[in-house]
C-alpha cells in the first residue's frame, strides 16, 4: 500500500466530485429562470442514482475481470473488500480507485442532462440515468479504463487489445456524453419555440461560477488519472492548464471577429472546450501539444455550436458541440502529438516519429465509443419516452418546469402572489405561540 | 389635475428627473417597461445566432401635477429626453378626477 498515492487519489476523487455541483451551476445559469432548479436537480440526482448503482455492482461490472474485453463481472459487488489493493505499481486500495472512477460516472451522466434541458420530467430522467449508467457508461468505462491486471486479470478491448490512448476519458466521458446527448436531444425533441425564440442564459455569474468549479475539479480529473503522485501527474496538470488557457484566448478572439464582442458565456464555454480537448491527451502530450489542442478546441467547438441551427437539433446547452466535438478532437490529436518522452506508457504520434499507427487506433476508439453511446442512448431514451413518458406537457414547458416538477421557483419575484397558509399540520401554532383557530 | 406619463430611453431618466425637480415637481413614479413604437425592435447576434429583439427596454415616468404647470412639465420632459434619434419615446397627459394623500386624507391639489 502506497499511502502517498492513496492520499492523492482520494483527494482527486473529491475534486472530481465537486465537478457535478459545478456542472449544476454551469448548466443552471444557461437555462431560462423558470427552469434553473430542474436543471440543477438533473445533475444532483446523478450523485444519488449513479453512486448507489456504482457501489452495489456498477464498479464491479466496469472493472471486474473481463468477459471477452466487453464487460466485467460481479466479484467486487458491494465494495466491501476494504483490504484489497489494486495491481500494478500505484499501490492504492481498490476502494480508492472505485471512488475516483465513480465521480467520472456521475459527472458524465450529469453532462447528458443538458440535452434535455427545460423539458424533461424529473423521475423519467432519473430512470434514464439508471439505465444509461448500466448499459452505456459501464461498458464504455470497461473498454477504455480497465487495464489488464489492474483490478481484474484482464480488462477492456479498447485499452488492451486495440491499444488506443485515452488518459482521462475522451471516449467514456466526453465522446460518450456528446453522442448520448445528441441521441437524447433527437428523441425528446426541441424546446417549444426553439430556434425562433431567443433562449439566452438567465444567470451568467452562475455559469462562470460553475465553469470555475469545473476547471478546479478538472485537475483531479486529469492529473488524478495518473493514479500516482509523480511526473506523469505533474505533466497532466501542466497540459491541462495550458490547453484550457489557450482555448479561452482562441475562442474569444474568434468570437470577437464573428459576433463583434467577446462574451463571458464564450469564456466559460471556451475553458470547458479546452479542458475536454486535453482530457484524453493530457498524460501523453507535452506543453506544445497541449497548446495546439487548446487553440484548436476554442475554434472548432465554437464553429460546431453554429451547426445545430443548420441541422435543426436542440442541443440546448451545447454538450454535443463542446464535449462531443472536443472529445473527438483530443482523441485524434493524440495520434499526432503523443510523445513517450512525457510518459513511458504512452506512444509516439505522427509528429514524433510514430507514424500513422496510433492515429488509426484512436480513430477506431472514437468511432466505437460514439456509435455505442449514440445507439444505446437512443434506444434507452426511446424506451423511457414510450413507457413512462419523458417530456413535460406543453403548458408546463411554457409556465416553467421548476414549479410543475419541484413545487419551487429559484427566484421569488412575486412574494405577494401567496396570501397565507391555507392548511397546516395538525397542532400547528401561529406566530404568537397560540394554537391557530379556524377562520 | 393632470397625469403626465412619459416613456423615455433609460439613460434619459436622470436628466428628466433633474428637469422636473427644477420645476418644483415633488414626486414621481418610475417603472422599467419594454415596448416598441415606430422604431420597432432590432437584431442582435449572440453565440452564433441572430435574434430579433421585439421589445426594447424603456423607462416609464408618471407624475400628477396641477393643471397650470402640465404644459411646462411636458415640455421639460421632452427637452430633457430628446436626442433626435429614433426611439426617444412619447409623453402624454390624462385628466385626473381626484387624488387623496393616504397619510393625512388631504384631497385635490393639497395632496400633490
Amino acid at each position: 500500500m502506497d499511502t502517498g498515492n492513496t492520499a492523492y487519489v482520494l483527494g482527486s476523487a473529491a475534486l472530481v466530485m465537486l465537478m457535478t455541483p459545478g456542472l449544476a451551476f454551469f448548466y443552471g445559469g444557461m437555462v431560462r429562470s423558470k427552469s434553473v432548479l430542474n436543471m440543477m436537480m438533473m445533475s444532483f440526482i446523478c450523485l444519488g442514482v449513479v453512486s448507489v448503482i456504482w457501489v452495489l455492482g456498477g464498479f464491479s461490472l466496469a472493472f471486474g475481470n473481463s468477459h471477452a474485453g466487453l464487460i466485467g463481472g460481479f466479484e467486487h459487488a458491494g465494495l466491501r473488500n476494504a483490504d484489497v489493493v489494486v495491481g500494478g505499481d500505484t499501490g492504492i486500495p481498490l476502494q480508492a480507485f472505485a471512488m475516483f472512477q465513480l465521480m467520472f460516472a456521475v459527472v458524465t451522466a450529469a453532462l447528458v442532462s443538458s440535452a434535455a434541458a427545460e423539458r424533461a420530467r424529473f423521475w423519467p430522467w432519473a430512470l434514464f440515468v439508471a439505465l444509461w449508467t448500466v448499459f452505456v457508461y459501464i461498458p464504455l468505462a470497461h473498454w477504455i479504463f480497465a487495464f489488464d491486471g489492474y483490478v481484474g486479470e484482464s480488462g477492456g478491448w479498447m485499452a488492451n487489445t486495440l491499444g488506443a490512448l485515452d488518459f482521462a476519458g475522451g471516449t467514456a466521458v466526453e465522446i460518450n456524453s456528446g453522442a448520448s446527448g445528441l441521441a437524447l436531444a433527437i428523441v425528446i425533441g426541441r424546446r417549444r419555440g426553439w430556434p425562433r425564440e431567443p433562449m439566452r442564459p438567465h444567470n451568467l455569474p452562475a455559469v462562470l461560477l460553475g465553469a470555475g468549479l469545473l476547471w478546479f475539479g478538472w485537475f483531479g480529473f486529469n492529473a488524478g488519472s495518473a493514479l500516482s503522485a509523480g511526473s506523469v501527474a505533474a505533466n497532466a496538470f501542466v497540459t491541462t492548464i495550458t490547453a484550457s488557457a489557450a482555448a479561452v484566448l482562441s475562442w474569444l478572439a474568434l468570437e470577437h471577429r464573428l459576433d463583434g464582442r467577446p462574451t463571458s458565456f464564450g469564456a466559460a464555454s471556451a475553458a470547458i472546450a479546452g479542458l475536454v480537448g486535453i482530457t484524453p491527451a493530457c498524460g501523453y502530450v507535452d506543453t506544445f501539444g497541449a497548446l495546439v489542442i487548446g487553440l484548436l478546441a476554442g475554434v472548432v467547438c465554437q464553429l460546431a455550436i453554429r451547426l445545430k441551427y443548420r441541422l435543426g437539433y436542440d442541443d440546448s446547452l451545447d454538450v454535443v458541440a463542446i464535449h462531443g466535438v472536443a472529445g473527438v478532437l483530443g482523441m485524434l490529436l493524440i495520434g499526432f502529438f503523443a510523445t513517450d518522452a512525457v510518459n513511458s506508457a504512452g506512444a509516439n504520434g505522427l509528429f514524433y516519429g510514430g507514424g500513422l499507427a496510433q492515429l488509426g487506433k484512436q480513430t477506431v476508439a472514437v468511432l466505437a465509443a460514439a456509435a455505442w453511446a449514440f445507439a444505446i442512448s437512443f434506444a434507452l431514451a426511446w424506451l423511457v419516452r414510450a413507457t413512462v413518458g419523458f417530456r413535460v406537457s406543453a403548458e408546463v414547458e411554457v409556465s416553467g418546469v421548476d414549479e410543475a416538477e419541484h413545487a419551487e421557483t429559484a427566484y421569488d419575484y412575486f412574494p405577494l402572489t401567496t396570501s397565507g397558509t391555507v392548511a397546516r399540520p395538525t397542532g400547528a401554532v401561529d406566530a404568537t405561540g397560540r394554537e391557530e383557530k379556524a377562520r | 389635475m393632470i397625469l403626465v406619463t412619459a416613456i423615455v430611453k433609460p439613460f434619459a431618466l436622470g436628466d428628466v428627473k433633474a428637469a422636473l425637480e427644477r420645476l418644483g415637481v415633488l414626486g414621481m413614479t418610475v417603472s422599467e417597461v419594454q415596448g416598441y413604437g415606430r422604431q420597432k425592435g432590432h437584431t442582435e447576434v449572440y453565440r452564433g445566432a441572430e435574434y430579433k429583439v421585439d421589445f426594447v427596454p424603456k423607462v416609464k415616468i408618471e407624475v400628477v401635477v396641477d393643471d397650470g404647470v402640465a404644459d411646462k412639465v411636458v415640455d421639460a420632459v421632452v427637452q430633457a429626453a430628446r436626442t433626435g434619434k429614433i426611439g426617444d419615446g412619447k409623453v402624454w397627459t390624462t385628466p385626473v378626477e381626484s387624488i387623496v394623500r393616504v397619510r393625512t386624507g388631504e384631497r385635490g391639489t393639497d395632496a400633490l
